[in-house]
């Protein structure tokens, strides 16, 4: 795991729409145990602090919990995943939409224009 | 109990004041930028939490307890001017390491200077610059200390080195202890840091934890520091 934290927002944020990203992407798989603290925070080059502040934000909405001697593992609900990742497409669809819209584009030729490119992505 | 508290403490020099009126608590377990200009009273400060300087009024307790022989046990200080004696190898520093503090660990040391690819053999006056200072970091990561304190530890060094210095400071830092860096470079630090300290003019202006000022300002601490502190 690698990648560019934006020092304007803040790092645990980051940290908790990252894992989750991997976690309904299935880059980490339902009921897999997840890195200790330490580790992932010498992975990812940040505070053991930081990385423990966004696993317990993970463990308030469900999608990672605790076993008391094992560490920390993905939930195993796979429906729950199903839903933050509807989430997640709504959140993205919804923002694309907005920004073609501010472009002067129409419903309709949003979709065509999604038809169109659909074979190219 | 807090593991260091700095009560109303004041510093004159001469007539001229340097810091005036500092109350701190720094706990267990936390990465803290003392963040300031040059001149701001960063290092005063430093020095006087490590006993190299008097305080003019005030008090500093480590543990709870005035600072003296027992608090230099705990705290491991990196200066921000070389310290070692520069005709010395490492090995030999190494030696007067260990015999000097009880909690260094030269396994730990020669560990990570093995993954410098240093050859241990070598005087300290013959290596470049970004090399003594690796060497000086690893010496004092190597000790098992309460506290680690780092004058600028990254002043003038190229950004490879800085990254490393970085993860040797990440990664080495024991268990329940803390760590206060100095600097004004402040984006290269701010990642690895849970709280920050703003001091100007000999005064702490701000402290705050650095997720939450980012989330208030919506923008980094490097950015909410010039802002701050625009010239």
């Amino acid at each position: 795991m690698k990648f560019d934290f934006d020092n304007n927002i803040p790092i645990y944020l980051q940290l908790v729409t990252e894992l989750k990203r991997d976690i309904i992407s299935g880059k980490l798989s339902a009921g897999e145990r997840l890195p200790s603290v330490r580790d992932l925070a010498l992975d990812l080059k940040v505070n053991p602090n930081t990385v423990q502040k966004a696993l317990v934000e993970l463990e308030d909405i469900g999608l990672v919990f605790t076993e008391r001697t094992n560490g920390k593992f993905v939930t195993e609900d796979n429906s729950l995943i199903e839903k933050y990742k509807q989430e997640y497409a709504n959140t993205m669809t919804q923002k694309y939409m907005e920004t073609m819209r501010k472009i002067g584009l129409s419903k309709n030729e949003i979709l065509l224009l999604i038809n169109n490119l659909g074979g190219n992505v | 109990m807090e593991l260091l508290q700095c009560i109303d403490l004041n510093k004159n020099f001469k007539k001229k004041q340097i810091l005036k009126n500092i109350n701190l608590s720094i706990p267990r377990g936390k990465i803290i930028g003392l963040l300031g200009k040059n001149g701001a009273g960063k290092s005063t400060l430093i020095k006087l939490i490590n006993d190299l300087l008097t305080v003019t009024s005030g008090q500093i307790l480590i543990n709870g307890k005035p600072i003296g022989v027992e608090s230099k046990k705990i705290i491991s200080y990196l200066p921000e001017r070389a310290y070692l004696d520069k005709g010395m190898t490492v090995d030999k520093t190494i030696k007067y390491f260990e015999e000097f503090y009880e909690n260094f660990d030269s396994e730990k040391a020669y560990k990570l200077l093995k993954d410098l690819g240093l050859d241990t053999n070598q005087k300290l006056n013959k290596m470049s610059k970004g090399m003594q200072e690796k060497v000086q970091l690893v010496l004092v990561m190597s000790r098992k200390a309460d506290l680690y304190i780092l004058d600028e530890p990254l002043g003038g060094v190229d950004p490879a080195t800085r990254d490393y210095i970085l993860d040797t400071i990440l990664t080495n830092f024991n268990d329940g202890a803390s760590v206060i860096i100095s600097t004004h470079l402040i984006s290269d630090i701010e990642r690895i840091l849970d709280n920050v300290i703003f001091i100007d003019k000999g005064e702490i202006i701000l402290t705050a934890e650095a997720d939450e000022l980012r989330n208030r300002e919506d923008a980094s601490i490097d950015e909410i520091f010039r802002r701050m502190f625009k010239c």
